[in-house]
């Protein structure tokens, strides 16, 4: 195995929205040098691969960032960061501004303004955005992008980040790349819960199914503190082909009907999390399936809505044309998804400070592993990508570069070389994934329980997740990319046993699906309007409780 | 969700293999490219807009309702084509002005 040291300023790990975001705004605003390092390939790699068909995030005129600030702590029960939700909107629409001026197509009215969707949402073709975002990264001179490099470990001493450690998956070379400050931007955690397909379209789900949890592990590995895993995200979808429903709720007004014909949504109330759990208390009630209510719509609009599922989720546009159920004739069947972790749509991640800083020194988070701001979307993880890089910029200024001692070093090459070496382990990655999904569904709260769950089974669960984490230590990989695989597996471990802990440790349900709590199927507000937070310390989860501001 | 690569058609450029988000697409002996991961295609498309010559299509698994159809892309200047070619012989034709603004 060659290894390979590299010394750079700015680490940045994952070249998706936030990271290519935030390399582009330390290069214009410094002559430091920037490493991105991504798994993939910055063109296409992350959560814009397919494109997105609106920008969610959006302060729209007569609209101020402390509305959209409120929305969100609303949609949250009040557990998020007013300081976060409000730094994040400040920057929201000069980001989207800055997007249109390279090249993202925005609708405009007659008068040059932006039409909205809602309160809250603008109208583009979004299918280029990533390719987008990352020639934008690309054309920086002080960039560089180490594309295939998938980071294994951060290497952190007291308490401050000296850089991380990485492998090349097509080149098979060991990185060891120091840094003075590192952003992880690595996304949220899919895959921990067993998909609604979990056959051959076992990667027809919401999220990025190759964001891992990679950052969150990282970050829990080395004792960060850790904010609101309980509240995970559900997203309400149509079945099957798992696309987005807000388009037809907002775009042509769909309402949510249960197979009666009867409008549902607003018996269960319009959070996020309540569209979700309406549908799933129907289905229980025996008045499932439920659909948006798309049929009548005009054949002009059905046109446009096969357009703008190609921009974003073309299996539902190749659906609708193969099947020939066409939402001018067919309500579109919905349903809910497993639960994802991702702390661009609901609140689980780091617990940083206002310049996104976590509590390791020089160690910074933007995007979904970025903790207590919600409703982030595309132009909050831009607006993060930017509040990292500019306090990166001004931390530099004090900081040493990061040296990594060599006994890290030789550890993280061993850990390389057991695994590449090993023998005799009947498993393979894939199958203990398909086992931590299974006990997860099972006794965590996945789609088999309808969500819910007990003291009692978060104990199994616990349980299990501790003898597969035991199991993956022994699987072998034949080369580079086996072996990333092998990684991928272990950070979704690490991230369910924080979830776990933090189901466990909230005695309330403030979110219906998100957190249901059988043992403590209320909301306690007395008692809960704080945040769980915790802190992974000797092989524990310590759990932290921390106030909310204003409470 | 998943994708077929006609090795025929494919030249071995490799740039569905570099686009892919999840490093699912390899090359074999001959440089002709395969998915190497079935299963785990997302149905981003990413390959099948980088293809020069076509190869690629898109289909939706059986598990999930897929009935047999295949879709891929042609970009005429700023038109990207979306053509969905059905068991029966029947191809489908959606064009997306890429200078055009979803209306959803």
């Amino acid at each position: 195995m060659k290894t390979e040291r590299i010394k750079t300023d700015i680490l940045i790990i994952g070249g998706g929205t936030a990271g290519c975001y935030a390399a582009v705004t330390a290069a214009e605003n410094s002559d430091k040098q920037i490493l991105i390092c991504e798994k993939a390939h910055v063109r296409r790699s992350g959560c814009l691969a397919a494109g997105v068909n609106a920008l969610n995030a959006y302060i729209t005129e007569g609209r101020t960032p402390r509305d959209y600030a409120d929305y969100c702590m609303n949609d949250a029960a009040g557990i998020a960061r007013e300081d976060l939700l409000l730094t994040m909107s400040e920057r929201l629409n000069a980001v989207t501004e800055r997007l249109e001026k390279e090249g993202l197509v925005i609708l405009k009215d007659e008068h040059g303004k932006y039409v909205t969707r809602g309160n809250r949402n603008i109208k583009i073709n979004g299918e280029n955005i990533k390719p987008l975002l990352a020639g934008m990264a690309e054309r920086q001179p002080n960039v560089s992008i180490l594309n295939r490099v998938n980071i294994i470990d951060i290497d952190v001493a007291d308490d401050r980040v000296n850089g991380a450690f990485g492998i090349g998956i097509e080149n098979g070379t060991f990185y060891v790349i120091e840094a003075s400050a590192v952003l992880i931007a690595t996304g949220g955690a899919a895959g921990l819960y067993k998909p609604n397909d979990p056959g051959f379209s076992r990667h027809k789900m919401w999220y990025c199914p190759f964001n891992t949890g990679a950052g969150y592990a990282m970050g829990i590995r080395h004792g960060a503190e850790m904010t609101t895993f309980e509240m995970r995200f559900i997203a309400l979808r149509c079945k099957d082909t798992i696309a987005p429903t807000g388009t037809l709720a907002q775009g042509v007004g769909a309402k949510q009907i249960n197979s009666l014909g009867e409008v549902y949504e607003q018996k269960y109330g319009l959070t996020t999390s309540e569209r979700v759990y309406g549908t799933v208390a129907e289905n229980a009630a025996g008045r499932g399936p439920c659909f948006l209510q798309t049929k009548g719509i005009t054949k002009e609009q059905e046109q446009s809505l096969l357009k703008a599922y190609l921009n974003m989720a073309p299996s539902q546009t190749l659906h609708w044309t193969e099947s020939g159920e066409l939402p001018s004739e067919y309500n579109v069947e919905i349903e809910g998804t497993e639960p994802y972790i991702v702390g661009g749509h609901t609140a689980s991640g780091f617990w940083v400070d206002t310049d996104r800083a976590t509590t390791i020194k020089g160690l910074y988070a933007a995007g979904d592993v970025s903790g207590g701001a919600p409703q982030k979307y595309v132009t909050g993880a831009l607006a993060e990508g930017e509040i990292a890089a500019l306090a990166m910029l001004n931390y530099l200024g004090n900081a040493v570069r990061g040296s990594i001692s060599e006994e890290s070093i030789s550890a993280h090459e061993k850990e390389i070389s057991v695994s590449l070496g090993n023998s005799g382990s009947p498993y393979t990655a894939e199958q203990l994934e398909e086992a931590m999904q299974t006990v997860m569904d099972s006794y965590a709260g996945g789609i088999k329980t309808n969500y819910r769950f007990s003291e009692k089974s978060l104990g199994i669960a616990d349980r299990r997740i501790v003898q597969l984490q035991a199991l993956s230590d022994r699987l072998h990989a034949d080369d580079m990319q086996e072996l990333m695989h092998i990684y991928e597996l272990r950070e979704r471990l690490t991230v369910c046993r924080t979830v776990i802990a933090h189901l466990k440790a909230r005695h309330e349900t403030r979110w219906h699906c998100f957190a249901e709590n059988t043992d403590y199927p209320e909301r306690d507000d007395e008692r809960w309007n704080v945040f769980v937070n915790s802190r992974f310390v000797n092989g524990e989860t310590e759990i932290i409780l921390r106030r909310v501001s204003g409470s | 969700m998943s994708i077929e690569i006609d090795k025929l058609k494919c030249i071995g450029c490799g740039k569905c293999r570099d686009v892919c988000p999840g490093t699912l697409i390899a090359l074999d002996s001959d440089r002709r490219a395969y998915i190497k991961y079935p299963r785990d295609c997302w149905g981003c498309t990413s390959c099948i807009k980088e293809c020069p010559v076509y190869a690629i299509r898109f289909f939706l698994g059986a598990d999930m309702g897929g009935m047999g159809s295949r879709m891929h892309t042609e970009m005429n200047g700023d038109i990207l084509d979306w053509l969905i070619e059905k068991p029966d012989g029947e191809t489908v034709k959606i064009s997306v002005d890429t200078r055009e603004s979803n209306k959803y």
